[in-house]
């Protein structure tokens, strides 16, 4: 028998099949289901790399380690499955941090392995030494270090166990050397017992049941979906929900595709770059139903006026997110499908038990807040309009959202086009649209359509990315020749970090400093130095002709396409201001000097 | 206004540097924390006190709660608790006070732990508040010289401790291929 520093509590018996570290580390992969991962080796981790050499789970070399957790984002993101990266010790390690604080921030379910130096040399500077279990602590979801080799089965499964279940985030577990190499008794491991871990899934009956009354007696309501509905799978009961309050909907930019963009009670994303209608909506109604979102602050802009006029019913499963930024009416801390479900059978319940007249009544009092709604809508739609000279970068958008036809995997980067790409793609399903929501991370959209793409390869895929952020991924074209990944990237070329160029022009006197991005490479020669396709457009005529070539190619394209250097994103709600304030397209676009 | 936390926490390598750590991430300092195991050396029970702004006060306890590790987070800055610290005092006094430290000592119901022509260590336990006149008192006498343990704290009501249970690991039905 022996203990575990880990796990006082578990004395496993020492049967089962003898085999090294490394060996067992794959044998829970591949127990937990891992298809597929991504990383990039080192010192530490040759014995774990040694033991993969004939195994049949497939490891995805990068070219940089936080790529490997954008891309094992991108898998966990198009599928719900957990995503599997690897990296060694030190620098390595280091390399994951941006990748683990965005899935943090984005709750995807996500584990992450890293080599550790030998346990007689942790604390001693050895070399590719870092404290990574320090350093990863705040940047997870939970860490932990392996002491020795009895412990690690049970560490790999609760790592997937909490990476997958409540608020799903990210797990990392740091492996020293000798534990990949030390021989051990592998003995399945079917019990897991945290007993500090709450997961509340059900939800009290009895908010529900009000939550339920008041979705009835709303004349106004509001439903404002986010990432956690596509998280828990829950978008059919959102869908039903939806029809069945009779209310208008928008989905946040982590909850995109949520509910079809085809629907009809579907408004827009809503927030600082959200549609007129979406906030307007927002600020007007009396009942807003917030499932599975965290009233972030480019969602609410200034908290005082947010729904001012609103009572507000919160469902989320991690107790932490209800009353942090607004304090609900009806605080419902529960997994969002179930709690869904619940509350469509009372309302149904409730419905039955109403008088045709109240029915009728009720109907009638609904259509006044839809006329208002649609009146907004038609008031001042989101902006796709075209240029006889120039390719406009809502011309862009457009013409990719009739190409894809709300069906095509979106991973997106961060900036502009981030934002213009969320205003006019649609998407009918949601695990689409991807992109770092929360920690808005520039480098995101190859890599993570990558892993997209390596777990849907049924779907075409793009990676819409600025000149910016491409320029930070360009390494991964390689690793996207080797896998054979037929990902289409579409980069919208202005020249110019332009978020940042856009709040410059905006709030700081249009002093653009550092923010040209000269010397672009040459796209066709830059793909085909990397063995594939590419090209740069500047005219809108060529666009769709250059997108079609893009997509009918067999295999990866870059297309460059070179857009209006000058366009900023509206509407747009100024940092902490209400967002019925918005800022609207000048009638002139503001010049930008050479 | 200073918070105490009560907390109950596995005893595992990194556990409370998960929990200061939501203080720290936050800026805040913590003015006292003990730590030790509890009946059962699996779990330990820390005690902190610190400065945490009124609106952020139940975030932080929540945030605290949502921690792996972490089996129950409380505040028990305004229910019924009961907050006790230990100091050692150690006063330099000339012959003519040792006296009445002595008896100041006693009035403070503290304990003369080692005693020499110096003077004397003492050792007091009580509400820190007390313990602050204590010192107070003690500096009269010339120089001291102070250790605090830092508040201890423990809930006077009855709170029920909710646990996750056991449960069943996520293995794949089917036949998993042999390495």
């Amino acid at each position: 028998m022996q203990a575990t520093d880990n796990h006082p509590h578990i004395r496993r018996a020492e049967t089962g099949k003898l085999m090294t570290g490394a060996e067992m580390l794959l044998e829970c992969l591949t127990r937990e289901g891992v298809e597929c991962f991504f990383g990039y080796p080192g010192g530490v981790t040759i014995p774990f790399y040694d033991a993969l050499y004939s195994h049949h789970i497939r490891h995805v070399l990068v070219r940089h380690e936080e790529n490997a957790v954008f891309a094992a984002q991108g898998w966990a993101r198009a599928t719900g499955k957990v995503g599997v990266c690897c990296a060694t010790s030190g620098p390595g390690a280091t390399n994951l941090l941006t990748g683990l604080v965005d899935a943090l921030m984005d709750s995807i379910p996500l584990v992450a392995i890293t080599g550790q130096v030998h346990s007689k040399l942790i604390g001693s500077d050895a070399f590719q030494e870092a404290d990574t279990f320090g350093i990863t602590r705040p940047a997870t979801k939970h860490n932990f270090m392996v002491k020795s080799v009895a412990e690690l089965p049970q560490i790999m499964h609760e790592a997937f166990f909490l990476a997958a279940s409540g608020r799903p985030g990210p797990v990392l577990v740091d492996i020293p050397k000798d534990v990949f190499q030390a021989r051990g008794h592998y003995t399945p491991v079917d019990t897991i017992h945290l007993p500090g871990y709450k997961i509340f899934t059900e939800g009290h009956a009895g908010q529900i049941r009000r939550a339920a009354q008041l979705v009835l007696e709303a004349e106004r309501p509001m439903v404002y979906a986010g990432g956690g509905i596509v998280l828990g799978n829950a978008s059919a009961e959102l869908t039903e929900f939806t029809e069945l309050a009779d209310a208008p909907a928008v989905c946040t930019l982590m909850g995109l595709g949520a509910l079809s963009a085809q629907h009809p009670n579907y408004i827009s994303m809503p927030g600082m770059h959200g549609s007129y209608a979406a906030n307007m909506a927002m600020t007007e109604c009396d009942l807003l139903i917030a499932l599975g979102t965290r009233f972030d602050d480019r969602v609410t802009g200034s908290l005082s006026t947010f729904a001012r006029n609103a009572r507000v019913i919160h469902v989320d499963i991690d107790p932490a997110e209800v009353g942090k930024n607004r304090n609900p009416d009806i605080p419902i801390v529960g997994d969002v499908k179930r709690v869904l479900g619940k509350m469509i059978k009372i309302i149904h319940e409730l419905k039955a038990e109403m008088k045709p007249e109240a029915l009728e009544q009720k109907t009638e009092v609904r259509k006044k807040w839809w006329k208002q709604v649609r009146s907004w809508k038609e008031e001042r739609p989101y902006d796709r309009g075209h240029s006889e000279t120039e390719i406009r970068p809502q011309h862009l958008m457009d013409s990719i959202d009739k190409l894809s036809g709300g069906q095509a995997i979106v991973c997106s980067d961060v900036g502009q086009h981030q934002m213009w790409a969320a205003q006019l793609i649609g998407f009918n399903e949601p695990r689409l649209w991807i992109n770092s929501g929360g920690l808005g991370s520039m480098g995101f959209g190859v890599p993570s359509a990558m892993g997209a793409q390596m777990a849907r390869p049924d779907k075409l895929v793009f990676a819409i990315c600025g000149d910016g952020g491409f320029q930070m991924s360009i390494p991964e074209l390689a690793t996207i020749v080797s896998q054979s990944l037929p990902v289409k990237i579409i980069v919208m070329n202005n020249g110019v970090l332009g978020m940042v160029r856009q709040w410059q022009t905006l709030f700081y006197n249009n002093r653009l400093s550092s923010v040209v991005l000269e010397a672009f490479p040459d796209a066709e020669k830059l793909a085909s130095a990397y063995g594939f396709a590419g090209k740069t457009i500047e005219k809108p005529w060529e666009l769709e002709a250059a997108l079609r070539e893009a997509i009918n190619y067999p295999g990866p394209y870059l297309l460059n396409v070179k857009v209006t250097p000058d366009e900023n994103v509206y509407p747009m709600v100024p940092a902490g201001g209400a967002i019925f304030d918005m800022v609207f397209a000048p009638e002139a676009p503001v010049a930008v000097p050479a | 206004m200073l918070q105490t936390i009560s907390i109950l926490l596995e005893n595992k390598p990194g556990a409370m540097m998960r929990v200061t750590g939501v203080l720290a991430a936050r800026g805040y300092n913590i003015e006292t924390l003990t730590v030790a195991k509890t009946l059962d050396p699996d779990l330990s029970r820390m005690t902190i006190t610190v400065d945490v702004e009124d609106r952020l006060r139940t975030q932080v306890i929540k945030q605290m709660n949502k921690l792996v590790n972490v089996l129950q987070a409380s505040d028990l800055t305004d229910t019924p608790a009961v907050i006790r610290e230990m100091i050692l005092v150690r006063v330099r006094c000339p012959q003519e006070t040792r006296t009445s430290v002595l008896k100041e000592a006693e009035v403070f119901h503290s304990r003369i732990v080692y005693s020499s022509v110096e003077g004397f260590a003492i050792e007091a336990t009580g509400d820190p508040e007390k313990l602050d006149e204590f010192i107070d008192v003690m500096r009269t006498y010339g120089e001291i010289e102070v250790s605090r343990s830092g508040s201890v704290g423990m809930s006077l009501e009855t709170r029920k401790l909710r646990l996750q249970p056991p449960v069943q690991a996520a293995i794949p039905s089917g036949p998993v291929p042999a390495i």
